[in-house]
């Protein structure tokens, strides 16, 4: 059998990514078609095990005959596509999401967006007079702090909350444009909302807007050995 | 951003479900917690005792030197030291050699039989089975128990009985491949969160339809097809009458039960009174609702049962269990993946614990102590003379407590476990407790009941030590030393092996059995050796993914379902059922059904959580009260009740809420301030020796803020 029969009874796509050609399965995208071939699309809101929604934009590729750029994690691979992961077209995009993102959030913590930033060459200053999310650190529960001033809104928080891991719908987005922020319902606190606490939101949050306390006192210069003789009032005292 | 020194893999020490989760350590300080997403348990999922309940292991309240009580105890008159005054600090060797000293004082005048020991479900499985090897080999006592007789003994006996092995049938995960699943006497959601997140996938995303019967409102009824909301301590009569209508309809796969069940015939005889009619008359469940869940789950492809302590904490646990396994049988529900009887364990290791032999009536393996042939077995293993083991069955948890005295139980010996607020009717336990002549504890606070104690033996918590634990599916996990044991504590292994050599010598058995570990592996081992589901087992097998029992060589990939071809008593046996009224129903005085279960937030007696963050995220006793019980009384959310049975009572807040049914009041166990079992009812089911905790008759009236132990203790909570 050769190859070409190989891939008909399995059901195979044929693309060609950057210059090479590649088979996947029905229904692949074209972020995982890339990863088979070892071609990193660098991303923000994706994450392997949650549902891909495309918001943040970053995995944009040149899709040929396409009048956009693709979202890679949600667009899916078709026959015959010619992929173009990193062009000019693709670069400039990229970078500007970058600065838009940078010149708006606090994104110190996310290392990542932080070596992208370096990668695609980014201006910080590009953006420089534009408005910053300022918003103080919400301390409503003894578990973890949320600091929407590093909020990059990939909704991560928001799926496992809700149907990728938890079904507990404690957190949505609110607010519109720029405004738009992560909150409970009619901005409850979160030990009011439905949340259990599971943690799994600060697991996935990959700019670390939000923290867990204990990890947020060792940085305040704590000691464990005083972490853990505050009480809660204590700990909630100290919050710069 | 902290960096992490390193990241440690190990498994959650709270519930069955045996969640892998990583610990992050700076300066031996955990400070997060995450879990990998490919883990095949828990898929990354933790729920907030997992993700936060680690701190305990901190506590400025740990003990982390041994203790010895300054004021010498006797029996009859035992008093509880919370306070630290009241203990000197000694070394290992002052401690070690005391204990020995006073076990062997009580052995020696008074013998096998009044020695008595608790294992512990939160330990390793070598800690397990190492305790009972000193207490058989050395004191030849089988008064060897755990938690397991306060939780799934009527589950393990009725399983034993009907098909011969106690264990869940199915993975956990499973779930997602079954069509109608049964779910009752378990709030799966807050007591296995991980399994409940799958239960709601099935639903969800697979399509499965639900069934629960429970008389909460629990929050799995929210993504229920049918809720079907029994009277506490009428579960026999409600699958009883499922029964009734599978029989009767002939719902039921023949072919399944010609060749795989005995005693049908009779059974479907026996059905005949249990009318859906009837049901509802004892149960309050519409008979309807029970007629639609049998033919749902009868006629479904695949279908299975989950349940946990709803059902075994009873007077009739083991008839609870037999109607549940009944409709297995029946309907061929069971062998296949996506069916099975599944009975979720409590504790991290509690289906371990008793693997290991950590109980009254089997050695490791399930051997029993009253068959020469086992007694045998275990004589070679441990280097005893021919004959040398006790062939008596022990006593168990409760009969343990309520055998101390003169001629009776003398020495306690209790690892992690908190008598003291998990036995039913504490008032009496508090009597017994007070009775012994000595009690070493082994822990990592002095809880309620290391308050009694003589001595304290500072062990390890399960982040400074290595082992297994087994979950509720029968898998194998590692758990791995992260840091060092805290102070002078030490790993529960040492301790135990430290003991028993002195105790050898005292009593003049040295050298007999072996007490010379290098690691934790060799215990599983030597154990392995013996216990054929064990025997594959090897720690850099299970480096990674944890393999699930029996695993009987070194090559076996373990087994995912039980009972494919045929069950480990050869036939499914029908049991006969009477419906039996609860031990105590309401009257006009103690209008109300109490029952009694855990929160999403705590652990068991508290011992962990009460010490650790979570405690300030539910730090109240609350009594769930249904909106017309509580307008009848006169009650509001958060007003504060003083609850009364005739055993005791407690003063708490009340809680009006629609998870609590129509003369059903909720009060889970956690809290030492109010503690629920000194309400509850210490009569046992006949069989399977498991107290009474889900039903008995209570009062609840208004009472003042101040007879409240600690009136700031109050939060917000939107949570179900």
């Amino acid at each position: 059998m050769n190859i070409q029969q190989e891939k008909i009874l399995n059901g195979g796509i044929t693309l060609t990514i950057d210059d090479q050609e590649v088979t996947v399965p029905p229904g692949t995208t074209i972020l995982s078609a890339a990863g088979a071939l070892g071609t990193v699309i660098p991303t923000i809101c994706y994450h392997d095990h949650l549902t891909a929604y495309g918001i943040c934009r970053l995995c944009v590729v040149e899709v040929e005959q396409a009048r956009v750029l693709q979202p890679a994690c949600v667009a899916e691979a078709r026959e015959g596509m010619t992929v173009h992961t990193r062009n000019t077209r693709v670069e400039r995009s990229r970078r500007t999401i970058l600065e838009m993102l940078d010149s708006a959030v606090n994104l110190e913590e996310a290392p990542e967006i932080q070596a992208q930033l370096d990668d695609y060459g980014a201006n910080r200053e590009r953006f420089e007079n534009g408005e910053r999310r300022s918003l103080p650190i919400i301390d409503d529960n003894p578990m973890f702090l949320r600091d929407y001033s590093q909020c990059v809104l990939c909704w991560r928080c928001v799926q496992v909350c809700a149907d990728d891991a938890q079904y507990t719908y404690a957190i949505n987005f609110s607010g519109r444009g720029f405004e738009t922020s992560i909150d409970t319902f009619f901005e409850q606190s979160l030990p009011e909302s439905t949340c259990v606490f599971c943690g799994q939101c600060v697991d996935v949050c990959p700019t670390g807007a939000l923290k867990p306390k204990r990890e947020w006192l060792l940085e305040q210069g704590q000691t464990p050995d005083e972490i853990m003789q505050m009480t809660r009032m204590e700990r909630r005292r100290r919050k710069t | 951003m902290i960096e992490a020194d390193r990241v440690v893999s190990t498994v959650c020490p709270y519930c069955g479900v045996g969640c892998g989760m990583d610990l992050h350590l700076k300066d031996d300080f955990i400070f997060k917690v995450t879990s990998d997403h490919n883990n095949i348990v828990n898929q990354g999922n933790l729920c907030v005792k997992g993700r936060y309940g680690y701190d305990m292991i901190y506590s400025k309240k740990r003990v982390t030197e041994p203790l010895i009580r300054k004021t010498p105890q006797r029996p009859g008159e035992r008093t509880q030291a919370f306070d630290r005054e009241e203990w000197r600090q000694v070394s290992w060797d002052e401690a070690l050699d005391y204990t020995a000293d006073r076990l062997v004082e009580s052995y020696e005048r008074d013998g096998s039989d009044a020695m008595a020991v608790y294992c512990c479900a939160k330990a390793t499985n070598e800690d397990n089975y190492l305790l009972q090897k000193l207490f058989r080999a050395l004191f030849r006592t089988n008064n060897v128990d755990h938690c397991t007789r306060l939780c799934h003994a009527a589950s393990v006996i009725a399983l034993q009985m009907a098909i011969g092995s106690a264990a869940m049938s199915n993975t956990a995960a499973e779930v997602i491949t079954t069509d109608v699943f049964i779910v009752t006497g378990s709030n799966t959601a807050e007591t296995h969160p991980i399994i409940g997140l799958q239960m709601k996938e099935a639903v969800e995303k697979y399509g499965a339809k639900l069934i629960v019967v429970d008389p909460r409102r629990v929050e799995l009824a929210n993504w229920a097809t049918l809720w079907l909301p029994q009277m506490p301590g009428t579960d026999v009569v409600v699958f009883a009458a499922m029964a009734h209508v599978i029989v009767e309809e002939k719902l039921y796969n023949l072919e399944f039960i010609d060749q795989r069940t005995e005693g049908f015939e009779d059974f479907a005889k026996s059905m005949v009174k249990f009318t859906p009619e009837f049901a509802e008359s004892v149960s309050g469940v519409d008979r309807n609702l029970i007629i639609e869940a049998a033919r749902m789950y009868a006629n479904a492809e695949r279908a299975a049962i989950y349940w946990a302590l709803g059902i075994s904490e009873s007077t009739h646990g083991v008839d609870n269990a037999f109607s549940l396994i009944h409709l297995a049988l029946l309907t061929g529900h069971i062998g296949r993946e996506g069916t099975g009887l599944n009975p979720l364990r409590g504790q991290n290791n509690v289906q371990g614990a008793s693997d290991m032999g950590c109980m009254p009536w089997h050695y490791p393996g399930y051997m029993e102590v009253d068959d020469p042939a086992s007694a045998e077995i275990w004589e070679k293993a441990w280097n005893v003379e021919p004959g040398g083991l006790n062939q008596e069955k022990g006593l168990t948890t409760t009969e343990i407590l309520s055998n101390v005295g003169e001629g009776g139980v003398r020495a306690l010996y209790i690892m992690g476990e908190n008598p003291m607020m998990a036995e039913p009717n504490l008032n009496v336990t508090r009597h017994h407790m007070e009775n012994l002549e000595f009690l070493a504890v082994h822990d990592l606070f002095i809880n309620e009941s290391g308050a009694y104690a003589d001595v304290v033996l500072p062990g390890a918590s399960w982040a400074e030590k290595d082992g297994t634990f087994t979950n509720t599916d029968r898998r194998v996990q590692r758990i791995r030393k992260a840091l060092e044991p805290r102070g002078q504590s030490l790993p529960d292994i040492e301790i135990i092996s430290e003991l028993a050599k002195r105790i050898e010598d005292r009593i003049g058995r040295s050298g007999s059995a072996y007490w010379d570990y290098g690691d934790a592996e060799e215990v599983l081992i030597e154990m392995g050796e013996v216990v054929p589901a064990y025997r594959g087992i090897r720690y850099q097998r299970i480096d990674e993914v944890g393999l699930q029992t029996p695993v009987p060589d070194e090559n076996h990939p373990g087994t995912p379902f039980l009972f494919e071809g045929t069950f480990p008593r050869g036939r499914g046996k029908f049991h006969l059922l009477e419906y039996v009224p609860s031990a105590e129903t309401p009257d006009h005085e103690y209008p109300f059904i109490l029952t009694t279960g855990r929160l999403l937030e705590h652990w068991h007696g508290g011992t962990m959580t009460r010490n650790s963050q979570l405690d300030e995220l539910y730090p109240e006793a609350l009594v769930e009260i249904n909106r017309v019980d509580a307008a009848r009384t006169g009650v509001k959310s958060g007003d504060v009740v003083r609850v009364s049975s005739r055993r005791g009572s407690i003063v708490l807040r009340a809680i009006v809420t629609e998870k609590a049914n129509l003369g059903v009041v909720f009060i889970s166990w956690h809290f030492h301030e109010a503690a629920a079992n000194l309400l509850t009812l210490d009569e046992l089911d006949p069989v399977a020796k498991i107290p009474e905790y889900k039903a008995c008759a209570v009062s609840v009236e208004l009472a003042s803020e101040d007879e409240l132990a600690n009136p700031e203790a109050r939060t917000r909570r939107g949570r179900w």
